[in-house]
């Protein structure tokens, strides 16, 4: 039985003396597509930045890959929240994408062809290609996502981690975005960490659902999580679940 | 009628020319980052911390150079200590500007007999440069040109991508800090060339006009870089032609070369090969 | 030799003496219109994120009233007049806040240019130009308290009767524009506000230190406090308490006052910013939110975070 991908045991992280997440435990698989969903500031981002080695947990632990996760390890990729780049902003497409290569390298880097050739490649795995040489700050935000997402697989991850990757996007794009991530994952063989705030365009290919809300978590299939009586338990409040046409609602008592 | 030729024989113009022209080429490329990075109102608080320092040297009697650096790294320092969010502390910098600029004017109150020292302070001093000094711009101008090249690579991406950039394992503290260094010395000689008040001209004004010309990061740089020299060789031509201060030609040849850069745009609207501009306006509180 | 300047030629005994003469009684009621006006406005320059702006348009007015003395008109048209264009420039300019600081950089600069210019033309105004830039305590004349007078109480009116919708537009732009309020206008109008003050600042504090006044006592006050009218009338007061102790210890030593109130400003707001008080950022208690609960609470924990992870 090979060894989960991702391991956390017990963990816990404070941040300014507020606790974030307690005593969190999940194991995930090589291969799987995880969601991990929750309200906004219940730790769904701190959770990615303990994987991504940024920040260690004050109690408990996490293995990534077998080991204790720590910057800069190529097979973590990580597309975030995407931040607005000026309209102005002197920066192509394929510089952007390119950072994913040898962004981090020192030195000024010597202009390459089979360096071009990887990020063109990159560009077209994620139909992006013909916005090779225009400006990322004329691009829309689902365009600018996938630039990220080519960025990240340049450095041949193992484990992807997004963050609200289809937040402002209309459901069309959302659609398009999901089964981009899903064709990637297919293909190069990642194990997939998707943040976002609503599971309905995720259910297709979504294999597990992790649910942060109140410092802890649950976790299992969409249909084991997303019930009334489990996040009621997670929020300490009632809330109530309503399964309608395959879709999920989460109806919350105002606070 | 003076010909460039017979101009040229002077050893100060010789030197004006080859002290702006290694400033210039030094700006340019810093200040690419700079604008980059957002970070215009730094740079503005490091000019004000470098006139403190110069003047504070030309109250005690060293050389305003010595106080300038000093100061500025001190500065660099302290603003490296803010953290990366640099960018969002606004308020800091401003504070620093103004005390800074206070302690400068106080030095300057103490000396106001003394005229010409505040004069060079103030509106810059190329066209008095020694051989001496030639010979330290020359030198730290290449030592800030090296590490900025091994810089550049994690400098760009991490200025353009944060997050990402550090999970990728960049030293981003490191590096916030050691660009303020480096901004700290061409800041200090970029005063030298055109005074506390107008270090714009050489290191925000011809990157912005760069970035209205190009979308590519290196021609951007060479950009900037181009445009800095004509705005600096330019200035120093009128200087020797006509009466003003030299600082005041280049920065009108930098400001003008800037205005000029809208048009290309103007002429080619739409050069995004999407061809249709997707994004929305950002909201603006409208200032 | 370093020789001080004398402010005058006395030395007073006791400062209480000091108030007795006019020009000192001048020089406070100037100040302290000064601070007022920079107390209110500053504010809003901090919350909108136009302080590089604020530090722009007073260089931009010292080259204005360097023109206008080389044209021999009194500097202060000259200020209004630069200002108001920049302002007006300013409040047009769309786009995030890179671009719009690296276009009011430009400005500045060319401003500045000028501003060198003229005061290489005209030799003989050394002293003024380090009056315009400057400021001093001994200039304030009758005539140029009324004006203060006049331009200071214009302002405050126009702000009272604006606070409402400039508070809302500054924390809420979008619910503000919903509500039908004139986001884009109120922003200009605040700029021509602000360009209106340093105007007025020049006279005592000269317009590249109004800043001291400008930023130092509203930053300090909104570490200190949360409420909006609160943390106004916090950063007023100050402002007033920096002012004359500003004035006070210019006249008694003889040092620059625009140098001593910054001094002062600073340094109060220093401790007051390291200590870091998060009170005034996260009002809202801990991000336990339901998913429906608006975004408001999670952007003050993350502000927390960002505090954290810095």
């Amino acid at each position: 039985m090979p060894e989960p991908i991702i391991l956390i045991e017990k963990a816990g992280v404070r941040l300014g003396g507020v606790p974030v997440i307690q005593d969190v435990s999940l194991s995930i698989d090589a291969g799987e597509f995880i969601s991990i969903l929750g309200p906004n500031g219940a730790g769904k981002t701190t959770l990615l930045k303990l994987l991504l080695g940024l920040i260690r947990p004050d109690t408990g632990r996490v293995r990534v890959l077998d080991r204790a996760p720590r910057r800069g390890l190529a097979e973590v990729g990580y597309v975030p929240q995407r931040r607005v780049l000026d309209i102005e902003l002197a920066l192509r497409a394929r510089d952007l994408v390119g950072f994913g290569l040898d962004g981090h390298r020192w030195g000024i880097g010597l202009p390459d062809r089979g360096r071009n050739v990887m990020i063109e490649q990159a560009l077209e795995e994620v139909d992006a290609l013909q916005l090779a040489d225009a400006p990322v700050g004329q691009l829309s935000g689902g365009e600018q996502q996938r630039l990220l997402l080519a960025q990240a697989l340049l450095s041949g991850p193992r484990l992807l981690l997004l963050d609200e990757p289809l937040a402002n996007l209309d459901p069309a794009h959302q659609h398009e975005a999901v089964a981009l991530i899903e064709r990637v994952r297919r293909v190069h063989g990642v194990t997939v960490l998707l943040v976002s705030h609503d599971i309905n365009p995720l259910l297709p290919v979504t294999d597990r659902v992790v649910y942060l809300a109140g410092g802890h978590c649950a976790i299992g299939s969409p249909q084991q999580v997303i019930t009334g009586p489990t996040l009621s338990m997670l929020y300490g409040a009632p809330v109530e679940v309503v399964h309608i046409k395959g879709r999920y609602f989460v109806i919350g008592v105002e606070v | 009628m003076i010909t460039p030729i017979d101009l040229f024989r002077h050893d100060f113009v010789q030197n004006a020319f080859l002290a702006g022209t290694l400033v210039a080429i030094l700006s340019g490329l810093v200040g690419y980052f700079v604008v980059l990075r957002g970070q215009a109102f730094v740079c503005e608080a490091m000019s004000h911390v470098g006139f403190a320092g110069a003047a504070g040297a030309a109250l005690i009697g060293v050389s305003p150079l010595i106080g300038m650096l000093l100061f500025t790294l001190l500065g660099a320092a302290g603003m490296g200590a803010l953290g990366r969010r640099l960018r969002n502390r606004d308020v800091e910098v401003g504070m620093l500007l103004a005390f800074l600029l206070g302690v400068g004017l106080l030095f300057l109150s103490f000396y106001i007999r003394n005229a010409s020292a505040a004069v060079n302070l103030l509106f810059g001093s190329i066209l008095s440069v020694t051989n001496a000094d030639v010979i330290l711009t020359g030198l730290s101008c290449l030592l800030s040109l090296i590490i900025l090249a091994i810089l550049f690579r994690p400098l760009l991406f991490m200025s353009v991508d944060p997050d990402v950039a550090e999970a990728r394992g960049v030293p981003i503290a490191f590096l916030s800090t050691a660009f303020l260094i480096l901004l700290a010395f061409c800041v200090a000689q970029a005063m030298q060339v055109v005074g506390v008040l107008l270090v714009f001209a050489l290191l925000i004004v011809p990157a912005a006009a760069a970035e209205k010309l190009t979308h590519s990061p290196l021609a951007a740089i060479g950009w900037s870089v181009l445009i800095s020299l004509v705005s600096t060789w330019g200035g120093l031509i009128l200087a020797f032609i006509g009466h003003w201060p030299a600082s005041f030609y280049i920065v009108s040849m930098s400001c003008g070369i800037y205005f000029l850069s809208f048009i290309p745009s103007r002429l080619h609207p739409s050069r995004s090969p999407t061809g249709v501009n997707h994004r929305g306006r950002e909201r603006n509180l409208g200032a | 030799m370093i020789v001080p300047i004398p402010v005058a030629d006395y030395r007073p005994n006791a400062m209480f003496t000091l108030l007795h003469y006019p020009f000192i009684q001048n020089a406070f009621m100037a100040g302290s219109l000064v601070a007022i006006v920079a107390g209110v406005l500053g504010y809003f320059l901090i919350l909108r994120g136009l302080t590089f702006a604020g530090h722009a348009l007073s260089s931009i007015g010292f080259a204005g009233a360097a023109g206008a003395v080389l044209l021999g008109i009194p500097p202060v048209y000259g200020l209004l007049a630069f200002t108001m264009g920049a302002s007006l420039f300013i409040s047009s300019s769309s786009g995030e806040a890179r671009g719009r600081d690296i276009a009011i950089g430009v400005i500045m600069t060319f401003a500045l240019g000028l501003g060198v210019l003229f005061l290489s033309l005209y030799h003989g105004f050394a002293e003024q130009a380090y009056s315009i830039l400057f400021g001093s305590i001994v200039g304030i004349s009758r005539g140029d308290l009324s004006l203060a007078t006049v331009l200071a109480v214009g302002i405050l009116v126009v702000l009272a009767s604006l606070g409402r919708p400039l508070l809302f537009s500054t924390f809420d732009p979008d619910g503000a524009e919903a509500r039908g309020l004139p986001v884009r206008l109120l922003g200009m109008v605040y700029l021509i506000l602000v360009a209106l003050a340093v105007s007025l600042a020049m006279q005592l504090v000269g317009v590249l230190l109004v800043f001291g006044l400008l930023v130092g006592p509203p930053a300090t006050a909104i570490r200190l406090v949360g409420r909006p009218s609160h943390a106004i009338i916090v950063s007023v007061g100050l402002g007033l308490a920096y002012t004359w102790a500003g004035i006070l210890l210019a006249a008694w030593s003889g040092w620059p006052v625009s140098f001593l109130i910054t001094a002062i400003s600073f340094g109060l707001y220093l401790p007051v910013r390291l200590r870091g008080s998060r009170r005034s950022r996260c009002r809202m208690g801990a991000a336990r939110a339901l998913p429906s609960v608006r975004t408001a609470s999670s952007r003050c924990s993350q502000q927390v975070i960002d505090d954290h992870t810095d």
